[in-house]
């Protein structure tokens, strides 16, 4: 906002800002307040009663959630890399070259993206139990990679297509293959949109839930929101509210740690002066 | 350092649509030839293809004396400026200029050696570790210049490397373009849709139209003796005036009155008597008839109302209105006017708008009527037909201006032959 704003413009902006904040991090902070809560304080109704760790304690002796976490983790993240690396050379071949089929490829990314999961998950079970995968990392990692898919190709290609052509022609005349141009030129260029659309894919296996639930069964694959519905607390006689909370926390952190990482790239606009600005 | 030989070179889409047509050019070592024509005339095309960047349809296309059709551009062994420069955004002034040479594996010391040689070159010095998003335009293209300099390529493909920039840096960079190009020797192709850039840059200058070459030659002999009327119209500005004109005996019937022809330009015409033809004059051969000394016999004077006057300190241009009771119809006139406002063409009981350039002494006054001279030694009669210059001999040896280092042999007479045959109606350009 630029000085020319007038003080109720700028009030008018403040209470709108105000507004959207709190919409969207009361719930979080409010979950944020029941993990620091004792099972004594968790029906308080206060923002700020006790602060104790006792939650985060109980959840990160628990094997289950360790085990959960350590799966999320690693099938997000091989999900998000392969999902990736198969986008952008889709991505990049959608934007650059005219062959027959392409429209087709597109428009098949785009009737992927339309399946509600839950309409696949059923025959998934089947085929994942017969296949021998189901409860593996695996057997997340293919939906995971297959619902991201088209998400990353049209993130990519819009990010590739920005990117003049020129650009890699001329690194063509400079002496280099293909490849060269398409590794020294073309994917520095298109760092931020590698970025966000790792980012995009990562959160969706991060927070899926449909497919953790239904295709796994033990600590062998079940990711944390999985987890999470089976979590018991330190005891079976209590509400396990303020763990689930102290493990909503945890598995939060993540997601936030890597967008805050990668927003600064996102942001660069490392394309700025390539050509005449 | 080396020779391109284009031979016969076609570029076809394949929707069907040529691009480029049997181009022939040879482009000597050494020599800086600039291929220039209206937007879509082929010749960004037709160095693409040089760089490889685009696939030649048909003919041979050699880079010193080994044919290159099939390499890839990296095996070509040239450098291109880009019109919008290419400069990798990522890499500073030093890495982007360095790009080609680090591709190559040279050793890094022999790297900055060059990088350094060819920043002292364009005067970029002290932007060596600045990123391309923090240079001027100009910089930007001296950057894009010695990204192609310090490779030392066989030869220099420009494409538009000025058009982006504003009137008075390109007029700079102009005179940087032909020095650098001077000092280093590199054949150079350039590429521009600017007459003026192509006239003052090249050594040769080949005029493109819908995909083919019009006429080839130094850029004296495109503005003295064109070969066609798109090439007369396309060269010089202010543009040669055209009009309606019609032969009879030794003379020719002008708008403004008739005027007698020498004897040369009256064999030349001998075939088109009686029939209309369009009439072209440049406007330095109009003057003021009460300054025309000894030469007055070779032109006749005529009267005009003056109705604009520009006074541009060493010269003047003056703008009169004459009416004609002709047609005339021509597709190149049609295009050069749509492309850059060229020819003012007079359509049917339309006026007909002719700028004369007069010596700054002259005492005629806006609005008032002005005895004026034309030198009939000067003018040229074209075909309406087919737009070829009757007073220009066609396919003739281009040794007959005197300036045989001026032409590839042979190729040009191929060129002119090909615009003295092609069909009026085939030309549907856009």
């Amino acid at each position: 906002m630029s000085e020319k704003h007038t003080a109720r413009e700028r009030l008018l902006w403040t209470i709108g800002i105000l507004v959207v904040l709190l919409y969207a991090l009361i719930p979080v902070a409010w979950i944020a307040s029941l993990s620091f809560k004792t099972p004594e304080e968790i029906g308080d109704k206060k923002f700020f009663s006790g602060f104790s760790f006792e939650n985060y304690d109980i959840v990160f002796s628990d094997d289950t959630f360790i085990a959960a976490l350590i799966n999320s983790i690693g099938i997000a993240s091989i999900a998000t890399f392969i999902s990736i690396v198969l986008a952008a050379m889709a991505a990049y071949a959608t934007s650059r070259l005219d062959f027959t089929g392409k429209t087709l490829i597109l428009s098949g990314a785009l009737a992927v993206a339309m399946f509600p999961p839950i309409s696949i998950v059923g025959s998934l079970f089947e085929m994942w139990r017969s296949l021998g995968i189901y409860d593996t990392w695996i057997g997340l990692i293919i939906p995971y990679m297959t619902f991201t898919l088209p998400l990353a190709i049209y993130t990519l290609s819009a990010f590739f297509r920005e990117i003049p052509w020129e650009l890699e022609q001329a690194a063509q005349v400079d002496g280099a293959t293909p490849f060269q141009a398409f590794r020294k030129i073309i994917v520095p260029l298109a760092a931020p949109g590698v970025f966000t659309a790792s980012i995009l894919v990562f959160i969706f296996a991060w927070n899926d839930f449909i497919f953790a639930n239904t295709l796994t069964s033990t600590d062998a694959a079940r990711t944390v929101p999985a987890a999470l519905a089976f979590f018991t607390g330190a005891s079976q006689f209590e509400q396990p509210i303020g763990a689930i909370s102290a493990a909503s926390v945890v598995v939060t952190v993540p997601i936030i740690i890597m967008v805050l990482i990668f927003q600064r790239r996102i942001v660069a606009g490392l394309t700025a002066g390539a050509v005449k600005g | 350092m080396a020779q391109i030989t284009l031979d016969n070179i076609t570029k076809r889409y394949p929707d069907g649509y040529e691009a480029v047509r049997h181009m022939n050019l040879e482009v000597k070592d050494g020599e800086f030839v600039i291929l220039v024509g209206p937007s879509g005339c082929g010749k960004s095309t037709a160095l693409r293809m040089i760089a490889g960047l685009e696939d030649i349809t048909e003919g041979e296309l050699r880079i010193g004396d080994q044919v290159v059709n099939d390499r890839a551009p990296k095996d070509r062994d040239i450098a291109m400026v880009f019109q919008n420069y290419a400069l990798y955004p990522h890499m500073s002034v030093r890495d982007n200029m360095g790009f080609a040479l680090k591709l190559r594996g040279m050793d890094k010391n022999e790297i900055n050696e060059k990088v350094t040689e060819a920043a002292r070159i364009l005067d970029l010095e002290q932007h060596l570790d600045r990123k391309p998003s923090q240079l001027s335009g100009g910089q930007r293209q001296r950057v894009a210049m010695g990204r192609a300099i310090v490779r030392d390529p066989a030869a220099f493909l420009m494409d538009e490397p000025l058009s982006n920039l504003d009137a008075k840096l390109r007029v700079q960079m102009r005179t940087e373009v032909s020095r650098i190009q001077q000092q280093l020797g590199t054949t150079t192709v350039y590429v521009t849709h600017d007459q003026t850039e192509a006239m003052t840059l090249g050594d040769r200058v080949a005029v493109m139209r819908a995909g083919l070459i019009q006429q080839v030659g130094s850029p004296m002999e495109l503005y003295n003796e064109p070969v066609n009327l798109f090439v007369a119209g396309f060269v010089g500005s202010p543009a040669m005036n055209f009009m309606p004109a019609t032969v009879e005996g030794d003379t020719v019937k002008l708008p403004f009155g008739d005027v007698k022809l020498p004897s040369e330009l009256h064999d030349a015409v001998r075939d088109h008597h009686g029939k209309q033809l369009i009439a072209g004059i440049r406007p330095e051969h109009f003057e003021d008839a009460s300054l025309v000394g000894d030469a007055r016999d070779h032109g006749t004077t005529f009267t005009a109302n003056i109705e604009v006057l520009e006074s541009m300190g060493a010269e003047l241009y003056a703008h009169f209105t004459v009416a004609s009771d002709a047609t005339i119809e021509s597709q190149e006139l049609r295009e050069l006017a749509e492309d850059a406002g060229g020819g003012e063409v007079p359509m049917a009981g339309e006026e007909g708008r002719i700028v004369a350039r007069l010596e700054p002494a002259s005492q005629v006054k806006v609005g008032q009527e002005a005895e004026l001279w034309v030198d009939a030694t000067r003018l040229h009669l074209f075909d309406p037909e087919n737009g070829v210059n009757l007073t220009v001999e066609q396919g003739a040896p281009p040794a007959t201006t005197g300036d045989g280092a001026a032409a590839g042999e042979g190729a040009p007479a191929t060129d002119t032959e090909e615009t003295a045959v092609r069909p009026p109606e085939g030309e549907s350009s856009t």
